[in-house]
């Protein structure tokens, strides 16, 4: 199966790769089935009548993002994007380049909302909606991680992920959804997670883990759940729970609470950090799934909310949280000025957990021992959501510096990778934006291309042999992409992971 | 979709996930393994048992890191680890052992 997908070579100088057209064509994850789309209150199948829809939802669309018309408006074809985005660099398929990519949907709004369009249309680049072109948004659009990285060489700043939420929150409305993102909205809303992972499950982990940890270091550290009165709630990817090596973070997080001597707790109802709202780009899903944290947190009556290692949770929380749900300052109905009261604002709310263990080590509250680490020769990746749509520490580049203090502080040997391919800069790891599916492998693995070139670059020179990250998605990503450039999967890991290793317990 | 199981037609999804958990007997477990590449070893059926009980009591395939104790406790401690896990089963311990065992996929950022 998947085993037949080949990586695509290292390029030489790495410039536009030669154009393939057409690589990518036809290329369609699975579409969700009835049921996962009637459970989000979209119909279940495509409509009869989807062209008139498609057009009427983009009209209301423009209406009511002035984003979004500005974007259709503003794009002058200068191509500064075009060799930006890694899909692009890993399968060489124009149709991959984001101003090409943009124009699949630009097209269709000059047909119909431009003057020149309605009239010229075949003068200004115009083009009928037809089903062919509702296809290829659907393999395009989700051929897009929405991470950002080609609006950061836009000269009109046209934030490009925008624009492809767009295309799929229209998909969707008339019906053509896509499984794998649309299935896991679901379960959030039935079962609390996107993994699916039932509250008894979850005590079940919960346990087993200190076990684990009692039996590696010889003291009791508490992974809690649903505790009534604790100071912090902590809302991490559900994969935490679960997979490799992401649940070693937990371990770390557990650990520096513990240390520090905060009171904490996990929450079954919430127990998700992620919010796949934001990649199909529904803001009613997008708020739907934000306020379980409310709920949580009133409940709970906890004083203080912290992200565990999640990128584009981290994004929704850090910009979206605060007008959704009242966690941060701007929303003002009455659960929302009732958080507000709730919260302890001599903190930041929400915080990023790497905010938290950084302030810690900083105030000395907690010691770590760096030579714990001294096996592992670490580069840092930035993820996409965290470094271009959100900070960290309330200065500009926090989000840059605080993960990477925090590694120095764990570890005596870490090497950036280029700069061409880090910080605001930084590359997607290839599985980002509701495309870390099985279905899309190949689309994975070429996107990986950009990122595996700066890894090998710094392997090669340093010997790097740890590559931490602060979300779910790298993680995961990057386990199943690693073997295809010849690495072995165990080299990924979080930057919690490297502070679990390296923090020092029970003895102060 | 379906999968011919000795003359027998059972429903499978996109990805070759049992539709109905009921379907699922050791000739099927046998029949997806095929399709997956997997020849089927006292080792590998040892796995799936341990992920059906597991399914039974909570309804969702259990952590890695449970399964790989669990495997390390019945098996030997050179066995109780992921790399063992991922040799048995190339596509991940996750996804592929409990597409075999005929439990859903694991979803989200797993």
């Amino acid at each position: 199966m998947a085993t037949e997908i080949t990586a695509p070579a290292y390029r030489v100088i790495p410039i536009i790769p030669a154009l393939k057209p057409g690589a990518m064509e036809g290329l369609k994850p699975f579409v969700a089935n009835e049921k996962m789309q009637e459970a989000l209150g979209f119909p279940g199948k495509l409509v009869d009548d989807w062209h008139d829809r498609t057009i009427a939802k983009m009209g209301e669309m423009l209406g009511k993002y002035r984003s979004f018309k500005v974007f259709m408006d503003a794009c002058v074809h200068c191509g500064a994007c075009s060799d930006k985005c890694h899909y692009f660099i890993g399968t060489g398929d124009p149709k991959n380049m984001p101003v090409a990519r943009q124009d699949l949907i630009r097209s269709v709004y000059r047909r119909y909302f431009t003057l020149p369009g309605k009239f010229f249309p075949k003068l200004v680049g115009a083009r009928d909606l037809t089903r062919e072109v509702l296809d290829e948004w659907y393999s395009y659009f989700h051929q897009c991680s929405e991470c950002r990285r080609c609006s950061v060489f836009c000269p009109y700043g046209i934030d490009t992920a925008e624009v492809t939420m767009a295309a799929r929150d229209i998909l969707d409305s008339v019906g053509y959804g896509m499984k794998y993102s649309n299935e896991i909205i679901g379960k959030v809303h039935k079962i609390g997670n996107n993994l699916g992972l039932p509250g008894p499950a979850l005590t079940d982990t919960l346990e087993g883990l200190e076990e684990d940890v009692k039996e590696d270091t010889g003291i009791d550290i508490r992974f809690p759940l649903d505790v009534k009165g604790a100071e912090v709630l902590l809302i991490t990817p559900s994969a935490d729970f679960f997979a490799e090596p992401h649940i070693d973070s937990l371990v770390g997080y557990a650990k520096v609470f513990h240390a520090a001597g905060i009171s904490w707790t996990l929450s079954s109802m919430a127990s998700e950090a992620g919010n796949f709202g934001i990649f199909i780009g529904n803001y009613e899903q997008l708020r739907k799934i934000a306020l379980r944290i409310r709920e949580v947190a009133l409940e709970l009556g906890v004083k203080r909310i912290v992200v565990g290692e999640c990128g584009h949770a981290w994004r929704v929380a850090y910009s979206f949280w605060n007008t959704l749900t009242g966690v941060g300052a701007g929303a003002n109905d009455p659960f929302a000025i009732e958080l507000q009261s709730q919260l302890d604002h001599r903190y930041k709310q929400p915080m990023h957990i790497c905010e938290l263990t950084w302030d810690l080590i900083e105030r000395k509250v907690i010691t770590l021992d760096p030579e714990a680490n001294d096996k592992h020769i670490i580069t840092f990746h930035d993820s996409c959501n965290v470094a271009r749509g959100s900070g960290m520490g309330d200065y500009p580049g926090g989000q840059f510096e605080i993960p990477r203090n925090i590694i120095k502080a764990a570890a005596n040997k870490f090497y950036d990778m280029s700069d061409a391919t880090t910080l605001e800069k930084t590359f997607c790891c290839g599985g980002g934006g509701g495309l870390l599916t099985d279905d899309l492998m190949e689309l994975r693995v070429k996107g990986a291309l950009p990122r595996m070139e700066a890894l090998h670059e710094v392997v090669e020179t340093h010997g790097v042999n740890f590559l931490a990250c602060i979300c779910a998605i790298c993680k995961t990503q990057f386990t199943k992409v690693l073997p295809y450039y010849g690495y072995n999967r165990n080299m990924v890991g979080g930057v919690h992971q490297l502070v679990s290793n390296a923090i020092r317990l029970g003895d102060k | 979709m379906a999968l011919d199981v000795g003359g027998k037609s059972i429903e499978i999804d996109e990805e070759g996930y049992l539709v109905n958990r009921d379907d699922w007997t050791d000739d099927v477990a046998a029949a997806i393994a095929k399709a997956e590449g997997i020849d089927m070893s006292e080792n590998h059926w040892e796995v799936v048992a341990f992920l059906r009980e597991y399914y039974d009591e909570y309804q969702i395939a259990p952590a890695v890191r449970v399964l790989t104790k669990a495997i390390g406790k019945k098996l030997g401690p050179d066995k109780g680890n992921s790399k063992y896990l991922y040799e048995l089963f190339p596509y991940g311990p996750a996804k592929q052992a409990c597409k075999i065992a005929g439990l859903p996929k694991p979803t989200g950022c797993v």
